[in-house]
């Protein structure tokens, strides 16, 4: 505990002039079609937004996906949509959810701005890694609940106690081979969005 | 040699991949700008995005025991390196205390600056960098030439016979998509087999005690959410004061960095997963100086968008490792200097002083004036090569003198046309090795000045 007490000693007589802590914005730019906007923007990373009328409809457009048609593991945290076939309730070790084809998630809301939703960790709990190791990803938000900016977003959000969660824009990419744009670069190689309602 | 001009001649010399790094680079540059005009109020989160850096910095200490004792209470365990090596023993010691060998890594320069790798391999723990770029540097037993994009230096084709004696591609494979598909099959057994996953931070929330990270291959969270043991790296500087304060931060980040509105997947960490341990580890390694220097502290809010490498003239045309340094291009060139200004004492001088860098930074870091302090301080501390302090000396009294200047002048456009070229270009004229004089004028800019007025 030496270096925390050098540290933040040294930290203290460093005299850096005191500096007010700005207002944040609330708002920032507002789009016109905030889920339409969403769509374009999640398009533009590489994923696809559906938006539907009912969960009823969501469970069709699912069932039709060509990557839940052609999966063998589908981990479905949203019953209503699809069943799915891993008993993610007794899964204890993350490691057994490698050979996951589709993970079926809810997302809490989504981003405008920037195609991302808000995946928060609570209802994945020890599986976490799910909606990394699946090969392809399948969030809903329902009802559908789309925030223009990120600074709304963090209005809304409250990290209170321990826990975990993500923004997911996409699928996950890389461009570290001669920035050429190669989707699945570890994550999933596919992510769709249903808004819903 | 340790001079930058020095370690930039091999990658000037060869013309043809000078260019195509620097058309690779800048089209990360054309997609930030694409990305920052669709953002009607771009210029007032920059504004506040100093501001808040700026705020955190005057109570940097404070802000730190906040995050401390908040990250407490989330369950985290917290520590604090003075320097890089106490950075690498306290991992060490978690690795050995929990008789582990193998580390799973996403990107983290700090990691880079302290050479972890290194220093865990010489003990026998298999460590692997997971984001594609790093790993390829990795293999190639390299560093990487730049913060973002670590390998983009390499072409494909190199990365192919890399590939091919590693993973077992196949000959003369160079396509980015078969390449990646094998790193990614490859990256999962160690995913998969890791005991403990480190990753950097890109952003410590001094309220709530924890802390983001941004990834676009979504490997700093495989790594974290497979094995027991999560370790995450910052430097003291990562800080800033409220939740909130990421709407700002996360606007700018990634349309500064790719172009991107924002990184595929931005994870909160806010203690550790149910069952798992989570060490944060603090780490100051020269900060602190830098947060003391009065003409520096500002550098200590960079985020690491790479922003100002990919605007730089002479970061596309000299490549990241001709630096010589962690961070390269200007960001780095201010910031290497405080470390060990006689090593990097050329860094400041590798820049046109054109200003670019400052105007993309997201947090408005006076880049290039920086770099300009940085000129003048190497030069009082006689840091700078005799040559150099030499024609500073000479061009001050010249300029000083109006009537010394006007004789030179004069001197040199009647001279300078029959003077040979070894009397004009000799070996000390640097500015000449890669330019012409233009033809001497008949008569100088003033007297051109008076006869026009005239």
């Amino acid at each position: 505990m030496a270096s925390r007490t050098r540290i933040l000693s040294a930290l203290r007589a460093a005299g850096a002039p005191a500096v007010p802590l700005p207002e944040l914005p609330t708002g920032g730019q507002r789009f016109e079609d905030p889920p339409a906007q969403f769509a374009q923007s999640l398009a533009g990373v590489g994923g696809r937004c559906e938006r539907l009328p009912s969960m009823a409809a969501v469970r069709t457009a699912v069932a039709g996906l060509p990557t839940v048609l052609q999966a063998f593991k589908i981990a479905s945290l949203v019953p209503e949509v699809h069943p799915g076939n891993v008993a993610l309730q007794q899964i204890e070790d993350p490691h057994a959810l490698a050979d996951v084809d589709v993970a079926i998630l809810r997302g809490e809301f989504a981003v405008a701005e920037n195609g991302a939703v808000w995946v928060p960790g609570a209802a994945l709990g020890r599986r976490q890694a799910l909606p990394f190791i699946t090969q392809h990803l399948v969030l809903v938000v329902e009802p559908m609940d789309v925030v223009h900016t990120l600074h709304e977003a963090y209005g809304r959000l409250r990290f209170e106690g321990p826990g975990f969660g993500v923004f997911i824009s996409g699928p996950s990419k890389t461009a570290d081979i001669e920035q050429s744009l190669v989707i699945g670069a570890h994550g999933a190689r596919s992510a769709v969005v249903f808004l819903v309602g | 040699m340790n001079r930058h001009a020095d370690r930039a001649a091999p990658f000037i010399a060869d013309d043809a991949r000078m260019h195509w790094h620097d058309k690779a680079v800048w089209h990360v540059r054309s997609n930030r700008d694409r990305a920052v005009a669709s953002v009607p109020e771009w210029e007032s989160l920059r504004d506040i995005a100093a501001q808040v850096k700026a705020h955190t910095m005057s109570r940097l200490a404070d802000y730190l025991e906040t995050f401390e004792s908040n990250a407490l209470r989330l369950g985290a365990q917290v520590h604090w390196a003075a320097d890089a090596a106490e950075h690498n023993d306290i991992v060490l010691s978690i690795l050995e205390q929990r008789s582990v060998q193998r580390l799973v890594k996403s990107k983290s320069m700090l990691t880079e600056e302290c050479h972890l790798n290194h220093f865990l391999e010489g003990h026998g723990i298999e460590v692997v960098d997971t984001d594609l770029g790093e790993r390829i540097v990795q293999l190639a037993k390299e560093t990487p030439s730049h913060i973002v994009l670590p390998a983009i230096h390499k072409k494909k084709e190199e990365i192919g016979t890399l590939f091919h004696h590693f993973l077992k591609t196949e000959a003369g494979a160079s396509d980015p998509k078969y390449l990646t598909e094998a790193a990614r099959g490859h990256l999962r057994e160690k995913f998969l087999a890791a005991d403990v996953g480190l990753t950097g931070v890109n952003f410590a929330i001094a309220e709530t005690g924890g802390f983001v990270v941004c990834t676009n291959e979504g490997n700093a969270d495989l790594g974290t959410s497979l094995p027991r043991v999560h370790i995450a790296s910052m430097g003291v500087e990562k800080l800033i004061p409220r939740a909130a304060d990421l709407g700002v931060f996360l606007r700018l980040l990634a349309r500064s960095a790719t172009g991107q509105p924002i990184t595929s997947f931005t994870s909160h960490f806010h203690g550790p997963r149910p069952g798992t341990e989570l060490h944060v580890i603090i780490v100051d390694n020269g900060r602190s100086g830098i947060l003391a220097s009065q003409a520096h502290r500002r550098a200590l809010s960079c985020i690491r968008c790479g922003a100002c490498m990919n605007t730089c003239p002479v970061f596309r045309r000299t490549g990241g490792h001709s630096y010589d340094a962690t961070v390269p291009g200007p960001i780095g060139s201010v910031l290497a200097p405080a470390g060990d200004a006689t090593r990097h004492a050329s860094l400041p001088f590798a820049s046109s002083l054109c200003g670019s860098c400052s105007d993309v930074c997201p947090v408005k870091i006076d880049l290039h004036h920086q770099l300009f302090l940085w000129r003048q301080e190497l030069a009082s501390r006689k840091l700078t090569p005799l040559s150099k302090r030499l024609a500073s000396h000479v061009g001050s009294l010249v300029l000083q003198r109006p009537w010394l200047y006007g004789a030179l002048g004069w001197l040199t456009r009647w001279f300078g046309r029959w003077l040979p070229r070894a009397m004009l270009y000799p070996a000390f004229n640097a500015w000449g090795r890669q330019r012409e004089l233009p033809p001497m004028p008949a008569e100088s800019f003033r007297a051109q000045l008076r006869r026009r007025r005239g």
